[in-house]
């Protein structure tokens, strides 16, 4: 019963500030909404048992991201200025499109997926499995596909300085 | 977790997904397009981990794969940030489809 | 045969076209006389080239038993059809190449001499000089030919270089109207030559004119056999490559463009417009004349021959300007050569007219080149072409008096002057041919004396008290020693024994002196003079009653009998209008409306759907997302409906 209030409060909170975040004016207010909303998905992570994946989440997400965000925005945007949006017509157009989208996922979502999904209790997953899984090389083991991020991060650093640097 | 549905986790993840996209087609600021686009990525990556969760609990793709997300949107959000940077230092604008249209040397 | 080796022949070719490149590319930066001695020097080592040539063909290799043979001493086979049919390039020696070799050189060479005190201080003295050695090559590279389509080449560029000297002053708007109109009366016969050549190639399978003269070529049969509108396809191939020979030669209807071409330089008329290239047209049929020998098209150009010659004496009485006689009177006399071809026959005494045409070819080049250098110098001293602005020269111009005199007698045809002798031998071959034609041909030759005695008299004679700004007076040596030169050959070259050397068949046969027409023709020629020295000798009132007797045949004769008229009315009114105007609608608006209407429906096309690759990324999204949902729409509730 505990969990389910607690999803509950998660969920309206991911529902509600993810909204706001995509319709305010202020694009400070947008940012603060996103963190919001990556911190209640860190929660949802925690209560489906994947304590690494939250803080992971929180700390890249909502740490890292969320800096360079606001950095963003200190450096582009004059102090009280509103964000200008589409015109109206292309709002609707918008609006549209995502929540048809919304519509037919939604029906997907309750007609289909819930004749086939079974719960099943999983133990807790520690570090030293989740270390080894990722720096392994065999079924169900990602060292591959940790290397690549990893180059592709380097290939991000690089380009972040070539492109960001002063002519 | 017994007692929440698996089609609530989805439906909350495909309200943010669809949020995103509402945002990416109707916001000129690129910062917000950015936002946006975060929002989706959050939601894909909620998507992994829930079905992992629920369909496949004894393996750990999902959570991998999400943690992998992870990492590509902050490397993406990094290089987007230095580009949005960089063009506000050209032209002193970041609105899309307006004055960004001479990006070539 | 002897193997003597003729290769050095080269060099008539080789070197005049060096000196074009030279000249032409580099004459700019010498000095003009330096070009022009270099010009002249050449030509004079290539007119020894061409003695010792035809001395060598007619006195050592030429002749095999008792026929003189064509030698191929050169021959390089430049493009391969198939089989026989190629195109070579080539020197061949036979009688009339080795004629037109001494012919060309002789004149070539006093014109460059003449040409370096008339054309001096003139601007492009050099470009003249690159032009002049330009046409030699090409007038040399036409009669040494091994084939027709070699000929056809050297053809169009003795026009091309014709085509620049005639417009050598191209400042003057009058000189590059006539410059047009020379390249593109002659280009039209042309046309019709390269038609001859080709129906004629297509029956031969061959260029080479070693095998179209053979007189038992074969196809000659298979060519009869093929007819069309009534003609044989070997008469319609001879006639069309007779108007390209009747275009270059003035014959008429294509005699418009020769009196304009007078425009150019007067020393390079003498050359082109008087010796050599306007009979380019006479050597073509000879060249042919195996062919030709036989069939109606050679009656056809007898008679053309005939008529061209009565109407262009007639005319040139009329005319006032002094080059403008003498290109009627070129005209006559050319007229007079293809008339003689024409009543020609093949072989023995029967080819009387072919020797008499290349006979009076010979002489013609010298009196004529005489009396246009002649002309020149009289337009050197007065600066007019106008017989007005002339008159009683003769105190002034002592050798240009006596030379100019010696040609008109050449020209009349009185003995012993060379003029005589061929002109006797072509009224003789046209008696026993031909009545008819005989009295034409005897009717322009008295016209022809009268004519050249009334230019004569109006020059040097006739107002004998005339008053001149600036005193007339004689020209350096470098133009009247050509003068003297020619008029010395215009006097004695008809005693050339041609009837030995050049004939039909190559055997030699003996020619004599047939009275009653040598009597006759000697009768029109003094009649001639006579006429005009009592018209023209002292100026009387005797011309303007003549005019004002017969003021319409003047009229008519002056304007040339309204050919030029009749052209530009066939060519402004029934081609342009009725022809080339639709055409030219039915492309403006049709071929170019087609294109348009593409190009337009492209544009049309771009504009709508650029709007696809307008660069809005969200637009691009908003599509993708329709297109997804779209297709996961389709999916879910239609497929699954189908399949369940």
């Amino acid at each position: 019963m505990g969990e389910q209030i607690v999803f509950l409060i998660l969920g309206a909170i991911i529902a509600g500030c993810s909204i706001l975040a995509v319709t305010t004016q202020k694009i400070i207010r947008a940012a603060t909404f996103l963190l919001f909303v990556l911190l209640a998905t860190a929660g949802i992570y925690l209560l489906l048992d994947y304590h690494f994946l939250a803080m992971v989440q929180i700390a890249v997400y909502a740490g890292g991201i969320m800096v360079l965000f606001i950095f963003a925005i200190l450096l582009t945007n004059q102090p009280g200025v509103n964000v200008k949006f589409e015109k109206p017509w292309r709002m609707f157009l918008a609006a549209l499109a995502a929540l048809s989208g919304l519509v037919i996922c939604g029906h997907i979502i309750f007609y289909n997926v819930t004749k086939i999904f079974k719960y099943a209790e999983i133990d807790y997953i520690s570090m030293q499995t989740i270390g080894t899984a990722m720096m392994g090389t065999d079924q169900h083991q990602y060292l591959l596909p940790f290397e690549a991020i990893s180059l592709l991060l380097l290939a991000c650093i690089i380009g972040g300085i070539m492109i960001a640097r002063k002519r | 977790m017994n007692n929440i549905p698996m089609e609530a986790c989805l439906a909350i993840s495909t309200l943010m997904f669809f949020a995103g996209v509402y945002g990416f087609l109707s916001r000129k600021n690129m910062i917000m397009v950015l936002v946006s686009l975060e929002l989706m990525l959050n939601a894909v990556d909620l998507n992994f981990v829930v079905f992992n969760r629920y369909l496949y609990p004894g393996q750990m793709e999902g959570m991998f794969f999400a943690l992998f997300g992870i990492a590509i949107a902050a490397a993406e959000t990094a290089i987007a940030i230095a580009i949005i940077i960089n063009i506000y230092r050209n032209v002193k604008r970041i609105y899309i489809d307006e004055n960004i249209t001479e990006l070539k040397h | 045969m002897n193997d003597i080796n003729m290769s050095y022949t080269l060099i008539l070719l080789a070197l005049p076209f060096l000196m074009f490149l030279v000249l032409g590319l580099l004459g700019n930066k010498m000095k003009p006389l330096v070009a022009g001695v270099l010009g002249t020097l050449s030509l004079g080592v290539m007119a020894a080239v061409a003695y010792y040539t035809a001395y060598q063909y007619f006195f050592v290799v030429g002749k095999v038993g008792e026929v003189y043979q064509s030698l191929p001493v050169f021959n390089y086979e430049w493009l391969q059809f198939y089989g026989e049919l190629k195109i070579n390039l080539g020197i061949m020696l036979d009688p009339i190449s080795a004629l037109m070799l001494v012919v060309i050189t002789t004149v070539s060479l006093m014109v460059h001499i003449y040409s370096l005190g008339y054309m001096k201080g003139e601007r492009g003295f050099q470009r003249y000089y690159a032009l002049l050695s330009l046409f030699t090559f090409a007038m040399l590279g036409l009669v040494v030919a091994t084939n027709i389509f070699q000929m056809y080449i050297f053809w169009e560029l003795v026009g091309v270089s014709s085509f620049a000297l005639i417009s050598f002053y191209y400042t003057k708007p009058s000189a590059v109207a006539a410059s047009k109109k020379a390249f593109i009366v002659t280009r039209f016969a042309d046309l019709f030559f390269l038609i001859g050549i080709l129906i004629i190639s297509y029956f031969a399978g061959t260029f080479d004119f070693a095998t179209l003269t053979d007189p038992d070529a074969p196809f000659i049969g298979s060519a009869v056999g093929a007819t069309f509108l009534g003609g044989t396809a070997l008469s319609w191939a001879l006639a069309f490559i007779f108007i390209g020979g009747a275009g270059k030669s003035a014959m008429m209807p294509f005699h418009i463009w020769l009196p304009d071409a007078m425009e150019g330089p007067t020393p390079a008329s003498a050359l082109i417009h008087a010796a050599t290239m306007v009979v380019a047209g006479v050597f073509l049929v000879a060249r042919l004349f195996p062919i030709y020998v036989g069939t109606t098209v050679l009656e056809i150009i007898g008679w053309v021959g005939a008529i061209t010659a009565a109407y262009a004496a007639i005319v040139a009485c009329a005319q006032t300007d002094i080059k403008r006689v003498l290109a009627f009177s070129t005209i006559s006399q050319i007229a007079f050569m293809i008339t003689s071809l024409g009543v020609s026959g093949y072989g023995g005494h029967d080819g009387l007219g072919y020797m008499a045409s290349m006979f009076h070819l010979f002489t013609h080049a010298f009196f004529k080149a005489l009396l246009f250098m002649g002309a020149g110098a009289v337009i050197h001293a007065v600066h007019s072409n106008e017989m007005k602005d002339m008159g009683g020269l003769r105190k002034y111009l002592p050798i240009t008096h006596i030379t100019f005199a010696v040609a008109v007698l050449a020209i009349a045809g009185i003995f012993p002057f060379s003029g005589f002798w061929s002109k006797d031998e072509i009224m003789a071959a046209a008696f026993h041919h031909n009545k008819a034609i005989f009295a034409l041909l005897f009717f322009a030759a008295c016209l022809t004396a009268f004519y050249m005695s009334r230019l004569y008299y109006r020059i040097f004679w006739y107002d004998n008290n005339k008053d001149y700004h600036h005193k007339p007076h004689e020209a350096g040596p470098t133009m009247t020693i050509p003068l003297i030169i020619l008029a010395i050959l215009a006097a004695f070259s008809g005693f050339v024994p041609f009837s030995k050397y050049i004939t039909s068949d190559g055997k030699a046969f003996e020619a004599h002196i047939d009275m009653l027409v040598a009597g006759l023709s000697t009768l029109a020629a003094v009649g001639g003079i006579v006429v005009a020295t009592l018209m023209y000798a002292k100026k009387k009132d005797a011309p303007n009653k003549f005019t004002q007797t017969f003021p319409r045949l003047y009229k008519w004769a002056s304007d040339r009998f309204y050919f030029d008229e009749i052209w530009l009315f066939v060519t402004r009114k029934i081609i342009f209008d009725r022809i080339s105007k639709p055409i030219a609608w039915f492309d403006r608006h049709i071929v170019d409306g087609f294109m348009d209407g593409l190009a337009y429906v492209t544009q049309a096309a771009s504009d709508k759907i650029k709007g696809l690759q307008s660069g809005h990324i969200q637009q691009y999204i908003f599509v993708y997302l329709i297109g997804a949902l779209s297709l996961v729409f389709i999916f879910i509730f239609f497929i699954a409906f189908l399949l369940s």
